[in-house]
């Protein structure tokens, strides 16, 4: 299948070197790095965990958000995402290799990273994250692999196989949820010691994928024959309807318990973000532009007209990006480690370094992401699909 | 006992491998059984180390011996960076050590109080549970160790420990005897040849001196500080009755930083 890959017009060219440079830039950055340590980040001792972590998190949810394709079809046997099934395994095999990705440049020391294998340590939460991770990664390469080579052959995948696309949709929400487990029980952090962070980080991961996917689907409709079909679109469109309102719903349940109850630590972190603390208020414009397209995409999304409409659903989605990769690839971690323990606040900012290390690993995830999705449409195209 | 000794082990093991921490569940089947379970192999098992410090007698003087003595044995370095600062034991005011307990009509004793502050070889840390690699882990005796060739540097204990106990080597510490603007402030590191230097990339904290206390002697920051001021310090055993330790914290009203966690530091604040 892979001959699919190596042919291409133009621009599918243009595009991949395109990112070629752009991982070339990152992964100059991370030699610096590796050299250096991670003193080049804007990294602290208050604020040990930056913008890599943050970004991990967000695509954690974004590669969980494939099941909202997978499950509607497998489950309930809504043909018409039998089309596109493929396009949301392909996103997730994509997201999970940048998580690990941002995981390994985040470490102090990527060389041992083998230790978490060779000393198994099962009440850490990263040992079961790095489980549900990879495994996800192999089941999603699996089954893409599998139903895609069937199709090209006109055959049936194999019967194992429907076996693990059952197993990858429960999958799917653990590993969002393990990795929402990761900040949830860490006692001291108010911001993340809540019992809806899990439900809240899925929320946020079916909105936000499935807008990203929808994106992707009309980008494959304008650049090949192959056309992921109106009624998927709009199906999709109804899904991220929903979840961005249990998003943003589940966000203001926080707010209130913070506000209503008017406990300082639970406030703090809340104040920190929207109006600044002790003077620091970097992140207050970024959390009301978040709010501000948060806004803007729920009035769209629940209107009907805008929602069926496909390019006010585009801006949507594109404010669904928006507002989500605020709130998790930026907020979520900062917000967590400030004030400090001892009731400080440090700021911090990526620098430029990291910011580039950051796009190199986002540039790899497109560069997959490009080739996977080359893949699945020219043989859907093949097929006549 | 309603189960038996066999059972409760396994019971005990298996809540451990559930991530519901082996202490709590040893706590809630068989009180008391802990000690005598863990004492065979492993070093000071029985003991529970604890530190009290005196807050009415500590002074610029005593902070600055017992920080500096600190300092130099473990080789901390200077990197005169907030940003990548490196500190096992540290100065902070009240406000600052018990964040939400300071209020405007606060004694003023206390509130110009200095205070020092270290990891506080929690009974049920965080920072161990969290750590994938088993590179920070609980002795026997409670205290908190380190193991910086094994640490892959993933920072997950400084997200975990809530007191910001734990250090980071965000780059070389040993960059010091190299750059010229930190050489000045470090000149003679490694202060001190038998004690290793770390590396960049791994966490590093107190760790009550454990190579001291194993030669039979007392943690350094507690030695130099009651030459200063003698009865500043006091360190000894929580679970023997007669200890020293004990009888000062039946007389004294103590603090604990954050004991509302459940973390359990053993780090006493005498006020
Ligand atoms: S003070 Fe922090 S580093 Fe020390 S034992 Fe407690 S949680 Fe761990
Ligand atoms: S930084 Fe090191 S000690 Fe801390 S959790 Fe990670 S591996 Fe363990």
């Amino acid at each position: 299948m892979l001959d699919t890959v190596l042919k291409g017009k133009q621009g599918y060219w243009g595009w991949l070197i395109f990112l070629l440079a752009i991982m070339g830039v990152g992964l100059g950055c991370y030699l610096y790095q590796f050299q250096e340590g991670l003193r080049i980040t804007g990294m602290s001792r208050d604020v040990s965990w930056g913008f890599y972590i943050a970004q991990f998190t967000y695509l954690v949810g974004v590669a969980a958000s494939g099941v909202m394709v997978v499950l509607p079809y497998y489950l309930h046997d809504y043909k018409a995402f039998g089309r596109i099934t493929i396009l949301g395994e392909f996103l997730a095999i994509a997201a999970v290799t940048m998580c690990i990705l941002f995981i390994f440049v985040d470490l102090g020391n990527p060389v041992r990273i083998m230790n978490v294998l060779l000393y198994p340590t099962p009440n850490s939460i990263l040992f079961w994250d790095m489980i549900v991770l990879n495994g996800y990664l192999l089941l999603n390469l699996f089954i893409g692999w599998n139903v895609l080579s069937a199709e090209r052959k006109g055959t049936h995948y194999p019967s194992w196989v429907k076996v693990l696309i059952y197993i990858s949709i429960p999958w799917a929400f653990s590993i969002h949820t393990v990795t929402a487990f990761l900040y949830a029980g860490l006692p001291g952090r108010h911001y993340w010691l809540s019992a809806i962070l899990a439900a809240r980080f899925l929320a946020s991961a079916f909105c936000s994928g499935p807008a990203l996917l929808l994106l992707l689907c009309l980008i494959v409709r304008k650049v090949s024959k192959f056309d992921p079909g109106k009624e998927q679109i709009r199906t999709l469109g109804g899904i991220i309807a929903y979840a961005m309102l249990l998003n943003v719903f589940f966000f203001i349940l926080e707010l209130f318990t913070a506000f209503y109850s008017q406990i300082p630590g639970h406030m703090h972190s809340f104040q920190f973000l929207f109006s600044g603390l002790e003077g620091h208020g970097r992140l207050a414009p970024w959390m009301w532009t978040a709010a501000g397209f948060a806004f803007v995409a729920v009035l769209l999304l629940v209107i009907p007209a805008t929602r069926r409409k496909e390019d006010t659903l585009a801006i949507a989605c594109v404010s669904v990006i928006i507002a989500t990769w605020i709130d998790k690839g930026l907020g979520l971690v900062i917000g967590g480690f400030t004030p400090n323990p001892f009731g400080r606040v440090t700021d911090y900012w990526p620098t430029t370094p990291e910011i580039l290390i950051t796009l190199g690993v986002w540039a790899t995830g497109f560069f997959i992401l490009t080739v996977l999705y080359k893949m699945a449409v020219s043989i859907k195209e093949e097929v006549g699909a | 006992m309603g189960i038996d000794r066999r059972a409760f082990l396994k019971i005990a093991g298996l809540s451990t491998i559930l991530g519901l921490g082996g202490k709590a569940a040893f706590d809630i089947l068989a009180p008391g059984e802990l000690e005598a379970s863990t004492n065979a192999a492993s070093p000071g098992a029985g003991k529970r180390w604890a530190m009290a410090i005196d807050a009415r007698l500590v002074d610029d003087k005593v902070i600055s011996e017992a920080t500096s003595a600190c300092h130099r044995h473990h080789n901390v370095p200077d990197l005169d960076s907030a940003k990548e600062e490196i500190k096992w034991i540290w100065e902070e005011d009240y406000e600052h050590s018990f964040p939400g307990h300071q209020h405007e009509f606060v004694s003023d004793d206390i509130k110009h109080a200095k205070f020092l502050l270290l990891c506080n070889h929690c009974s049920n840390p965080p920072c161990c549970r969290v750590c994938p690699t088993k590179a920070t882990w609980q002795r026997a005796d409670g205290i908190v160790m380190m193991d910086p060739h094994r640490c892959i540097g993933c920072r997950f204990c400084m997200a975990a420990c809530p007191f910001g106990a734990r250090s980071f080597n965000w780059g070389d510490p040993r960059r010091v005897t190299r750059v010229p603007e930190l050489v000045a402030k470090n000149q003679g590191f490694p202060y001190n040849k038998d004690y290793p230097t770390r590396a960049k990339g791994v966490v590093e904290k107190c760790t009550f001196c454990v190579d001291l206390l194993e030669k039979g002697e007392q943690p350094l920051c507690m030695t130099a500080a009651n030459k200063v001021k003698k009865g500043s310090f006091t360190f000894g055993d929580l679970s023997d009755p007669e200890s020293p330790i004990r009888s000062l914290l039946r007389k004294r009203y103590s603090l604990r930083r954050k004991f509302e966690l459940g973390t359990n530091p053993n780090v006493f604040y005498l006020i």
